[in-house]
């Protein structure tokens, strides 16, 4: 059990600095505002509020059907595939509100990525093609524009030096690990503002959750993070900021119980539950 | 980065291909149902016309006002019947067979003759039963056709069973196991009980299939006008749908209409034991949830 | 376990049981070869007066006791063929929107009305072909596409209504459920993670289902357009009523023909002697033909989709 704080906010941040820049340096690209999702009548998600800060990895972390899936699906309206889902709040990206009249969902994915808990990469295209699926919906371009483009995104996802040989390979014919790389090198490949991942190393072991988180630290210089995990060590370990899920009773909606920096939450967060959480007391 | 409201070429015109796919499969679909519609339709209305009551009780004439089908309903009901009585008790046990004791080799191979045999042109099939009943008994006859007719259905049934009985819980087996029950009478007494209403739905889609063959009939009970013997085994027969072919193809108008009528009652009876099999499944469920 | 040893283990009345089940089992291995030696046994005489060169010959008179299959091969191939090209890709047009596209209730009223289609039986096909869409062809549908096409060999001709064309239209009718049953299943079996991937790359519904669903589903479609390509060459009372029985090898779809299943079930009333054996000789062609699209349908479906060992139903 850490010391209470003092009313000193300063001098924390200079005792033990994890980010070269103040993590509060940025502003946010994501703003979500009293969001609820239901599922047809069933109340899935409560009251969410919070702010994605650009470049910065965002981690959610609760126990299991607390909402933090649902939640993450909502920023990219993936929930939609399910009929009778629907929310009710704004969520802006860039200002704009992704769930207005006239927005597309197809253009919101456009601009926010996913990474899923299982790799799920095409079985029938190769690695080459596998990294440009979402490239080619879009304009046409020239062959060398797209090799590029693949080289730039498996080496973003720490995955060129082991593909680069065999970039005609079906999809599938890598390990979970790199299935799940050349997964996140298929989302970095469309440029998205935001990536969303939802327990992305769950499934791999721990060589491949290391490559990974790795790969995750060079990727928030260049985009948004945001991470759903049941590592709290992992969320610990790499993120800067983390939002804890929570819900009281069976059958209540998810709630965004705290949320703050990744430090405090884990060595003085201001709730019980959340402490109670993160020393591991539940599960 | 392009904010989310304004809108690309490239974006209106992926936009546009997905709307026009759409359009497409809509209208694959409306391709089917217009046919339907149309059939229905048009066997409704040339065969209402043919509904009296010398329709129900005449026999049939090939020249004339056409006469009537009661050999046809006779005939099919007694056929149909036979080929039941042929068929379930091979198909339900060799379904059996396939849903417990089938998880070999032999199985296997048994499973996928079963597959292949549902493909045979029923055609064919008369040819085998005119080749090997016709050919014993020396003539058409009844039990020819209810043969050729069983050979069909054997397949279906047996496919049918083994799917619901594997659909059977493992802890109801189980539970008769452990209480000291023989496995014969675990699957006798607990499990078919259980899976009965999707072994009935199977064998009536079966009977539905058949009690509109034509094809294998030609070949196994020839056709009459004449009354219906009580001859199963070595008389000439006939059926509702045997009798829409043969007066349908006269060319007295009159006679048509009469294979009209004919046509009406079994597109009702055959669609009528279909949709009874799909309710009778609907109302129970095997797996006991 | 061996099948045999759980039958020596256990009570006796489970041995006898199992063994008599086990008879039932291997009844349909007995009709499956029962079917094939019956039919090699009748077609025997044929086989003997007019040996192999049967298959290729076009000689067909009955009158000087000249019989060659071609002219029904030909027929058979050629309307099962056409009527796959139209109910192919509507079938397949129509499970898309079953599964990705129709709501609840849509789904089960159109899979219902599929599952009508699939009931009528073939002889009120036959009669409803001939009397209603015969006619409708000839005045409503061939005019026009004669004015187009009509300089072309297919379309060549006076339409006098039963024709090849019009039995083709009636087949693909018949085999459209098939068609659509089986590639719904093949289609739905595609896993959500492989539609949610392509999604979240900021894909269309169609992009989605043409980038992730259908070439995952390729082969599964595949099995069941051969399947009702099966189903249309052993097709008999539709077509016998529809094509007219002439025995040729027609160019233009506007003539009449026939069919190995429509020449069985057309002369078998007057058969007898050679005659009939040849009948039978056209079974065993049918026969060969049918098993060889149906094994070959079934073995790329089951590459698919997820059912016990050996079988796949349609």
């Amino acid at each position: 059990m850490t010391q209470r704080p003092t009313n000193e906010p300063e001098p924390r941040r200079e005792e033990a600095p994890r980010r070269s820049s103040g993590i509060h340096d940025t502003e946010p690209v994501v703003t979500v505002e009293n969001l609820d999702m239901y599922y047809g009548s069933f109340k899935a998600l409560q009251n969410v509020s919070m702010n994605i800060k650009r470049n910065r990895i965002t981690a959610l972390i609760g126990p299991s059907g607390c909402g933090k899936s649902t939640f993450i699906r909502s920023i990219n309206r993936m929930h939609e595939i399910v009929p009778g889902a629907r929310v009710e709040g704004k969520i802006l990206l860039d200002g704009e509100d992704i769930y207005g009249d006239d927005v597309d969902p197809v253009r919101v994915r456009r601009k926010v990525g996913m990474v899923f808990q299982k790799p799920n990469p095409f079985p029938t295209m190769t690695i080459y093609d596998n990294v440009i699926a979402g490239i080619k919906l879009g304009r046409k371009r020239k062959k060398d524009e797209l090799d590029g483009i693949v080289e730039k995104s498996l080496r973003q996802a720490a995955l060129w030096d082991e593909v680069k040989n065999k970039l005609k390979d079906s999809g599938t014919s890598l390990s979970g690990g790199q299935q799940q790389r050349l997964c996140i090198a298929r989302t970095l490949a469309i440029e998205p503002e935001v990536i969303l991942m939802d327990e992305p190393a769950s499934a791999l072991d721990p060589i491949s959750t290391q490559k990974i988180e790795d790969a995750m630290d060079e990727l928030k210089e260049l985009y948004t993070v945001v991470i759903v995990t049941h590592n709290m060590q992992q969320a610990a370990r790499i993120s800067d900021f983390t939002g804890f899920f929570y819900i009281e009773n069976m059958g209540d909606p998810g709630r965004l119980w705290e949320f703050d920096e990744t430090e405090k939450m884990f060595s003085n967060p201001d709730r019980s539950e959340t402490e109670d959480y993160v020393t591991g007391r539940f599960g | 980065m392009s904010s989310l409201s304004t809108t690309s070429s490239r974006y209106r015109q992926r936009k546009m291909v997905d709307r026009i796919m759409t359009g497409i499969a809509y209208a694959c679909t409306a391709v089917a149902i217009l046919p339907l519609t149309w059939i229905i339709i048009y066997v409704v209305i040339k065969g209402l016309g043919a509904w009296d009551l010398n329709f129900f009780t005449a026999l049939p004439q090939s020249f004339g006002d056409g006469g009537g089908v009661r050999n046809g309903i006779v005939g099919t009901l007694v056929i149909v019947g036979l080929a039941t009585l042929i068929g379930v008790p091979v198909g339900v046990m060799a379904g059996i067979y396939l849903a417990e004791y089938g998880n070999n080799r032999l199985g296997y191979v048994i499973r996928f003759m079963a597959d292949t045999m549902t493909g045979i042109p029923s055609i064919v099939v008369g040819l085998f039963a005119f080749g090997l009943v016709v050919g014993i008994t020396g003539g058409f006859s009844a039990l020819a056709g209810a043969f050729a007719l069983a050979v069909l259905m054997i397949p279906v049934i047996t496919r049918t069973t083994e799917e619901i009985i594997r659909l059977v819980p493992g802890s109801i087996r189980e539970a008769s196991l452990g209480l000291g029950v023989s496995r014969w009478k675990t699957i006798m007494r607990v499990v078919v009980p259980t899976a009965l209403s999707g072994i009935v739905t199977g064998v009536l889609l079966a009977v539905a299939r058949v009690a509109g063959e034509t094809a294998p009939l030609i070949l196994t009970i020839f056709g009459t006008n004449f009354p219906l013997s009580s001859n199963l085994v070595n008389a000439p027969y006939t059926t509702l749908s045997l009798q829409i072919y043969q007066l349908g193809k006269a060319p007295s108008p009159d006679v048509v209409e009469v294979a009209w009528g004919a046509a009406m009652l079994l597109v009702i009876i055959v669609v009528g034991t279909s949709i009874l099999a799909r309710l009778i499944f609907k109302g129970q469920n095997v797996s006991g949830r | 376990m061996s099948f045999f040893k759980e039958l020596r283990r256990g009570h006796r009345s489970d041995t006898i049981f199992a063994g008599v089940a086990l008879l039932f089992g291997l009844s349909i291995l007995a009709l499956m070869i029962g079917i094939i030696a019956e039919l090699w046994q009748e077609s025997l005489a044929a086989r003997q007066e007019f040996g192999l060169s049967f298959l290729w010959s076009t000689e067909y008179n009955p009158g000087q006791d000249l019989y060659g299959a071609l002219p029904f091969i030909y027929g058979t191939l050629v309307t099962a063929f056409i009527s796959i090209l139209i109910a192919g890709p509507i079938g397949v047009g129509i499970a898309a929107f079953l599964v990705e596209i129709a709501p609840d209730r849509v789904n089960r009223m159109v899979g219902f009305i599929v599952e009508l289609l699939a009931a009528v039986p073939s002889i009120v096909y036959g009669l409803w072909g001939f009397f209603a869409l015969a006619p409708f062809m000839r005045d409503y549908v061939v005019p026009p596409l004669q004015s187009v096409l009509g300089w072309t060999p297919l379309f060549k001709g006076t339409f006098p209504g039963p024709t090849v064309f019009t039995a083709s239209i009636v087949l693909s009718i018949m085999i459209l459920p098939t068609v659509a049953a089986v590639s719904r299943d093949v289609i739905r079996a595609v896993p959500r993670d492989q539609r949610e991937g392509m999604l979240a790359l900021g894909a269309t519904r169609w992009e989605m289902f043409r980038g992730a669903v259908l070439p995952y589903a390729a082969s599964g479609v595949l099995g069941a357009v051969i399947l009702g390509l099966g189903r249309a060459a052993g097709e008999t009372m539709a077509v016998t009523f529809i094509i007219g029985n002439k025995p040729h090898i027609f160019s233009s779809l506007f003539d009449q023909g026939a069919t190995l299943a429509s020449q069985i079930a057309g002369q078998f009333p007057e058969a007898g002697g050679i005659s009939l054996s040849f009948l039978v000789e056209l079974g065993l062609v049918l026969f060969v033909i049918t098993i060889i699209i149906n094994i070959t349908a079934r073995l790329i479906v089951s590459l698919v989709s997820k059912t016990p060992k050996g079988g796949i139903r349609a």
